[in-house]
């Protein structure tokens, strides 16, 4: 760390943006933070501190609310990890296309078609695919929810895996294909081995993108069908009670577990 | 990611063209299925006949636009006025979204030029620390936000039990609590591509400025500003586009008072009162004005690239 | 054995188009079975689109490529008995050693125990074999390239294309390579095309050098050909260092050129066909074919002064001003100090040299 003095000297540093860089992850992790703490208050008024417990933890898998929430908790599983699933082998095709395919005329359309559900709003998808399931006449719940998912979580596994993809030279597939194999082995023995850790990224993103999801979700969910988040703000639109921040605080570790080991999926590179 | 978005990717090499259509089909179908083909079908929805119990009658009108901008009365036979209730909707959330961006700028871009010039190896790390929140649940985050900003919660409490104030400042269902839970929501999108620009600058400018004799301030406003200015207009598109659509930070944070489109869009799809050809259309309206503003970024981009490589 | 000598690659106006740009233009040769052949020229020459041709990453806009008297130019890379030395050795970086060696023989459709057997094999020819289980990124760049080397080999292919293979080390390690590749390639008999931009390893390694310009080929022959009888500027400028001098042909007779290089001074050489009398050509002479002396020595001599001596460590390079004449590169080495003289700067002396040495060339 430079010192007041130094500072002087270095032509890098500006006064007072470390502090501001300090509040700026203080804004961004307090209220996490104290929603973690409250999360093991025994009180069951919001407000006050009573000591810690974990009567609320215990309260959501077995309290009143508990059936609704794993049954949430259950849909929102299994469409995360059958979206991400979707969403990463066509992201990855779709990766080999783009960076492996040479020079051609659709490029420039294919990556706008790719990118589009980053550009459009996430409301206006929501409302066009809830329009698009009515004009089809195709009934809302599980299943709506699943194709919603797949499609928009497309783009989020595309990036990292093209990412990576580009940063791969292709003489380790020309070196495969002298030493005999044909394309189709050395996409599976060489290309895919080596883009392993942007499709476990590219997998991960979609994935947590899936489970977050709420305003596509509210939209193309039918009666009855809940997720994680759409039970959640069901729950919080009648006031934040206890058990919605243990869920929460439930919640933000998975997230945070799933991007820390994207973090270091990404950065163990295997091409070094 | 920012000039790659405006470019479409970087090099590439030919060695599955041979398949390239195959490989890409899966994208395109889905893709145009459940994107494109939506988007066209809402475009077509906004010219229909409302269905009172939600869902649309498929005669052709103009009832939903004419509504949004006009007041003709509440039997519809008075002579059309603007109708401004919309309008203003509209207009708040630009001006919402637009104090959300200045803020996240005011603090994202010292952030990020900070974390660029930290030693190269503990970049990654800050980088990744600024990240983490926003993959957490947004609905979480402004959730939290809303539990540590109420009258009653710890925020007031603390300023109460040292002394700061007397009564609890209300912040929930402000203005201003909106633009903090917009900031929250998208911060890292301002914080990503200023930093990827502050990274590739060439530091001996700075250098090259002071021995010039300009000041540090002179430096960053005549030098590295106009250097890293892509990179900051990137950063305050991707702030203000999703910011302008957002449904969650004002319906939880601003209630009824500061309602913005993505409420009213959302209003019209739920309950009995909805109108979808309304919501339609004014999803229509939004979605023209994010891909305008994403168009001129697209431009500017793509300038910037011809002329600093 | 038949006395005709067999023809490994067979390359027939060959040329190589994108789009608008031509990348080579209508090149023909033939490279002798057994033999290392070199591709030498300047980046851009097209020396490496050549080798790619030949490989398979290529395609060939116009022309033909045989193996051996086979047609491969339509064959995709993994059905040509070929094998390529990458310029970054393109190990696979999520194999260990030997399997990167034994990925080859696998592919091939040797089982996975036999194609390791042979790979171990190859490992030990180039006396890796304690690296076989380690990845290649805890190798060293020499070891790396003997990798590369004998991950190329183990399938025994016909000819052996070698993509700048040494560009990437230091200049010992290199100088020991060099000496390796050409052992080896004597030992098992393969045909090696290499291809290089460093005139100095081409004139080292090679049996017969193809020089490349501009997706031409400029001159192909032997090392000895192309250093003392360079055909071109390009090559004598290319290859080594030597004295470029612009003359005019005075007079031709006994196949000899008497040229004038302007101040009175002159020259004679060797005719080349389609210089006549008159005409305005180039002409070079290598430094070290120069020496000096008080008097004029027997062959051809022209009076100067020493401008510079110049220290170079092996030699001693010396700038001679020949008087109203251009200026003259002496090379003189300092192992035989005691037979030619070296004058001090400001001198008159005479820059000497034998019938032959200097060489007239077209364009």
């Amino acid at each position: 760390m430079a010192t007041a003095k130094s500072a002087k000297f270095d032509i890098k540093s500006y006064t007072g943006f470390k502090a501001i860089t300090m509040l700026c992850l203080f804004v961004l992790y307090a209220p996490l933070v104290v929603v973690t703490i409250y999360s093991f208050n025994s009180s069951v008024s919001l407000t006050n501190w009573e000591g810690v417990s974990f009567r609320w933890y215990v309260d959501v898998f077995t309290g009143p609310e508990s059936g609704k929430f794993k049954a949430a908790a259950l849909n929102s599983l299994i469409i995360a990890i059958s979206a991400a699933t979707m969403a990463t082998a066509i992201a990855t095709l779709a990766a080999t296309g783009m960076v492996r395919g040479g020079k051609f005329k659709l490029r420039a359309v294919s990556f706008g078609l790719i990118s589009l559900p980053l550009m459009v709003p996430e409301i206006v998808t929501a409302v066009a695919t809830l329009i698009f399931f009515n004009a089809i006449s195709f009934e809302r719940g599980i299943m709506t929810i699943l194709l919603a998912h797949t499609a928009f979580c497309i783009p989020f596994a595309y990036l990292p895996i093209s990412a990576r993809m580009q940063g791969i030279e292709d003489s380790y597939e020309q070196a495969a294909m002298d030493l005999y194999a044909n394309k189709r082995q050395a996409f599976t023995k060489i290309l895919m081995p080596l883009m392993m850790p942007g499709i476990i990224s590219g997998f991960i993103l979609a994935f947590i993108v899936s489970l977050d999801d709420f305003i596509i979700t509210n939209f193309v969910k039918g009666a009855g069908v809940e997720t994680l988040p759409t039970a959640i703000f069901g729950s919080v639109k009648q006031g934040i009670k206890p058990n919605i921040m243990a869920i929460s605080t439930m919640l933000l570790g998975v997230s945070i577990l799933m991007v820390t080991i994207s973090y270091f999926v990404s950065k163990a590179d295997n091409t070094k | 990611m920012a000039a790659g978005a405006a470019s479409g990717g970087s090099a590439t090499t030919d060695t599955y063209k041979e398949v390239r259509t195959w490989l890409l089909l899966p994208a395109w179908v889905t893709l145009a299925i459940l994107v494109l083909a939506p988007v066209f079908m809402m475009l077509i929805y906004s010219f229909l006949t409302k269905e009172f119990r939600g869902g649309v009658i498929w005669e052709f009108s103009l009832a939903a636009y004419d509504q949004f901008f006009f007041d003709r009365g509440l039997f519809g036979d008075d002579p059309a006025k603007i109708e401004w209730t919309y309008i203003l909707i509209f207009w708040r959330s630009i001006w919402q979204a637009g104090a959300a961006t200045i803020l996240s700028l005011a603090i994202g871009f010292p952030t990020a030029y900070f974390i660029a010039t930290r030693p190269e190896k503990s970049r990654a790390l800050w980088v990744f620390l600024i990240t983490i929140p926003y993959w957490v649940n947004l609905l979480i985050r402004t959730v939290s936000m809303k539990f540590l900003l109420r009258d009653q919660g710890p925020l007031n409490d603390f300023l109460i039990n040292i002394g700061l104030i007397d009564s609890p400042i209300h912040i929930v269902n402000t203005n201003f609590a909106v633009q903090l839970g917009l900031f929250y929501s998208y911060l890292p999108f301002m914080v990503l591509p200023i930093y990827a620009a502050v990274e590739r600058y060439n530091f001996s400018l700075s250098e090259a400025a002071a021995d010039l004799y300009a000041s540090k301030a002179t430096t960053l406003r005549r030098i590295l500003l106009p250097t890293v200015k892509p990179g900051v207009i990137a950063g305050c598109i991707l702030v203000f586009v999703p910011s302008m659509g957002s449904f969650l930070a004002p319906d939880l944070l601003g209630g009824a008072k500061n309602f913005m489109i993505g409420s009213l869009i959302e209003e019209q799809f739920k309950g009995n009162a909805g109108n979808w050809p309304f919501g339609a259309a004014a999803s229509m309206v939004l979605m023209t004005m994010v891909l305008i503003l994403l168009m001129f970024y697209a431009r500017q981009q793509a300038r910037s690239e011809k002329a600093g490589g | 054995m038949s006395s005709k000598e067999q023809i490994a690659i067979d390359v027939r106006d060959a040329v190589k188009r994108y789009g608008d740009f031509t990348a080579l233009k209508t090149i023909s040769l033939s490279i002798k079975d057994n033999e290392f052949f070199t591709l030498l020229g300047p980046s851009g020459c097209g020396k490496t689109t050549l080798l790619r041709m030949i490989a398979g990453f290529e395609d060939v806009t116009e022309g033909a490529i045989f193996l051996y008297g086979d047609e491969i130019e339509n064959l995709p890379p993994n059905k040509r008995p070929v094998n390529t030395v990458f310029q970054n050795y393109a190990l696979f970086p999520h194999m260990t050693i030997l399997d990167n060696v034994a990925f080859g023989l696998e592919m091939r459709g040797a089982g996975k125990s036999e194609a390791r057997k042979k790979a171990g094999e190859m490992l030990e020819l180039v006396q890796l074999t304690q690296f076989s289980t380690r990845k290649p990124s805890q190798l060293s760049g020499g070891q790396q390239q003997r990798v590369a080397l004998a991950r190329a080999l183990a399938p025994q292919p016909k000819v052996l294309l070698l993509d700048e293979p040494l560009s990437a080390l230091d200049l010992k390690l290199r100088k020991a390579m060099q000496l390796e590749l050409k052992h080896l390639q004597r030992e098992t008999g393969i045909t090696f095309i290499f291809v290089t931009h460093d005139q100095e390893e081409a004139l080292t390694m090679s049996d017969r050098i193809a020089v490349m310009s501009a997706g031409e080929l400029q001159q192909l022959g032997a090392p000895t050909d192309i250093y003392e009888r360079p055909h071109n500027m390009f090559v004598a400028d290319f290859i080594g260092e030597t004295n470029l001098l612009e003359v005019s042909v005075d007079n031709i007779e006994n196949g000899r050129a008497i040229c004038h290089l302007g101040g009175g001074h002159e020259l004679t050489c060797n005719e080349v066909e389609g210089v006549g009398v008159g005409s305005k050509v180039h002409l070079s002479i290598r430094p070290e074919r120069l020496f000096m002396s008080d008097t004029p020595a027997e062959g051809e001599s022209l009076k100067g002064s020493v401008k510079e001596n110049i220290f170079v460590g092996t030699d001693i390079t010396t700038i001679v001003d020949l008087q109203d004449g251009p200026d003259f590169v002496v090379r003189t080495s300092n192992s035989d100090r005691g037979n030619k003289r070296i004058f001090e700067p400001g001198t008159e002396m005479f820059v000497n040299m034998e019938l032959g040495a200097a060489r007239l060339l077209v364009d």
